[in-house]
């Protein structure tokens, strides 16, 4: 069993997650978010991840993980089958954002999405007075090469929450030390690099 | 029940050990016949624990049997999982005890059309009821019941195999804790059931096969067996895989041999597969198991619905396909798994970059390995096997 510490937005995303119940992880990777919950929160988690060596990895590790897509994959799920369905950094990657959050929705009780913030100052700085593509340490693509196709800001994801109908169960901002922030939400959408919502059908 | 039997058999029967099943209570066919006593000839490696919960069940492919780990009483070739069955590797009998039966209308000493009709004390050969998947699995199901094994740790196979662990997991999902389906379908595609044809149709087409009746003729049908095998080593295999290994090489010769020898390396190894396959094999039970196959189709026993086949299951799934496997291909795995998410199953599924085609899941695949070894892992530790 790994006692490493995982990414400090996994950490808050499995803070999230109450023990014992059930999780679908879309965009796992490297299975360190699921193998934290399975170890120490006893949570039937599952993966889902696009990438077949994350996957293949995964499984050589113990853990329920098969190959998919997050825009095509989770409707075969039936709906309520999991307490939480996780989107960690991946939203920003999928070719329909909206529909996968419905998907994530139905599929789960709750859904919890972390991404990083278009609107964070750095991004801003870089394309306002560099007049490039941003290029940051959560954003570390050339403009050519970047699976991110759908950014957005953390006001733009929340206006698209009230646009849903979704209730925003809580919303943590994180600045660029990955420290929480504490901020009304024009300064959060300035400060804020990543945030991670909790969410659910309202 | 063992007079009558072919050399093959006797040698398997001396190798491993049988039950006589059935005799209080038949087991009631797919076909609506009830048959009994049966003999089922099975193998294990290991030992029940004292919680009788580390049980695996191997189920062998269309032309496999239950000498999985050890020298084949026929061929004298070693077994056919070894690399994967055998103290230090993935399936250890020092922690699993490992049981392999010969499927039911096998030919190596469970009962098929190679055995009497006890109603008339004739040879069935022909007359033996067409068998199900569902069927071999009710014959497994009963031999785990007259070997005190309760439920199953995990439940693996490839192939034909791979089928019949969907139909435990179907029929018995108490009784199975992990399910390994390698290289399956749910159903059997209409190309495959094609070749199983051509195969069956070269077995029927040999005069020496007589109706299925040659053993009372004193012949055997070699020709056609041998073709049925021929046609279906190469559905085995990847294009590449053959072209890699043979490509257009002669064969003992430096120019062609204007005739119809086998001057291509691809087609004397062709020949020699079908020549060794009738030594260890019945036509009769060939045509059988392939049926069997053909037969085969999940949804279709559930409402047309697949994942109404997995409904409420608690079983731990790990689904495995390889790349360039044409005749079960990764889509018609990954059919099983949207499945067994539609059932909210706990499921993995790994797709292992190959190019060995079919034949990869009976060959040394380290990913193969690596995968089988982590979910056997996970799924122990869930089962409390230490």
């Amino acid at each position: 069993m790994s006692t490493a510490p995982i990414r400090v937005d996994l950490q808050l995303i499995a803070d999230m997650v109450e023990p014992g119940g059930r999780a679908l992880d879309v965009g796992c990777g490297d299975g360190a978010l699921l193998a934290y919950l399975v170890n120490f929160k006893r949570v039937d988690a599952r993966g889902m991840e696009l990438s077949q060596a994350g996957v293949n990895a995964c499984v050589a590790n113990g853990l329920s993980v098969i190959q998919g897509d997050a825009d095509t994959d989770l409707r075969d799920y039936p709906d309520d089958a999991f307490d939480y369905v996780i989107l960690s950094q991946t939203l920003q990657a999928t070719r329909e954002p909206r529909a996968v959050l419905q998907q994530m929705l139905r599929v789960g009780k709750r859904a919890i999405v972390s991404f990083p913030n278009f609107a964070h100052w750095q991004v801003r700085l870089r394309l306002v007075f560099g007049g490039r593509m941003p290029e940051t340490p959560s954003l570390p693509f050339k403009w050519y090469d970047t699976p991110n196709i759908h950014l957005c800001s953390i006001d733009d994801f929340r206006a698209l929450c009230r646009d849903m109908g979704v209730r925003v169960e809580r919303a943590v901002v994180l600045n660029r030390n990955s420290r929480r922030i504490h901020m009304p939400p024009l300064l959060a959408n300035l400060f804020g690099e990543q945030a991670v919502f909790m969410l659910r059908r309202d | 029940m063992l007079e009558d039997l072919t050399e093959a058999e006797r040698k398997a029967l001396a190798q491993c050990r049988h039950a006589v099943l059935g005799t209080d209570r038949p087991l009631r066919l797919d076909c609506g016949v009830e048959l009994g006593p049966y003999r089922v000839a099975y193998q294990t490696y290991g030992t029940l624990n004292a919680d009788k919960s580390n049980a695996v069940l191997i189920c062998h492919a269309l032309t496999g049997d239950q000498f999985v780990a050890e020298q084949h009483p026929v061929t004298r070739r070693e077994g056919w999982w070894e690399s994967l069955v055998g103290p230090g590797k993935v399936l250890d009998p020092v922690r699993y005890y490992i049981v392999c039966s010969n499927v039911l209308g096998g030919c190596m000493g469970t009962t098929g059309p190679l055995a009497r009709d006890p109603g008339t004390n004739q040879p069935w050969n022909l007359r033996f009821p067409v068998v199900t998947i569902g069927d071999m699995v009710r014959a497994q199901a009963a031999l785990l019941d007259h070997l005190g094994i309760p439920d199953l740790f995990c439940v693996i196979g490839g192939s034909m195999g791979g089928m019949q662990v969907l139909q435990w997991a179907a029929s018995f999902p108490k009784r199975v804790f992990a399910a390994v389906p390698i290289a399956c379908a749910a159903r059997h595609s209409a190309q495959n059931i094609a070749f199983h044809e051509v195969g069956r149709q070269a077995i029927m087409a040999d005069p020496e096969w007589k109706g299925g009746d040659y053993r009372l003729h004193g012949t055997a049908p070699e020709r056609g067996l041998a073709v049925a095998r021929m046609t279906a080593h190469i559905t085995y295999l990847s294009e590449l895989a053959l072209q890699r290994k043979f490509g257009r090489n002669l064969q003992d010769r430096n120019a062609l041999g204007f005739g119809f020898d086998a001057d291509f390396q691809v087609e004397s190894y062709l020949r020699h597969q079908g020549s060794t396959f009738v030594d260890r094999f019945d036509a009769n039970s060939y045509l059988y198991i392939t049926r069997a196959m053909d037969y085969f189709d999940l949804a279709g026993q559930h409402g047309g619905v697949l994942a109404n086949a997995f409904k409420g299951t608690a079983t731990r799934f790990c689904s495995i396909s390889f790349t360039s496997d044409w005749l079960f291909p990764t889509r018609e795995n990954r059919a099983i798994v949207h499945a067994l998410n539609a059932a909210a199953a706990n499921v993995s599924f790994v797709e292992v970059e190959t190019d060995k085609g079919h034949d990869a899941f009976l060959l040394d695949e380290p990913e193969m390995f690596r995968t089988l070894h982590g979910f056997l892992q996970g799924a122990g530790s869930a089962r409390g096997l230490t």
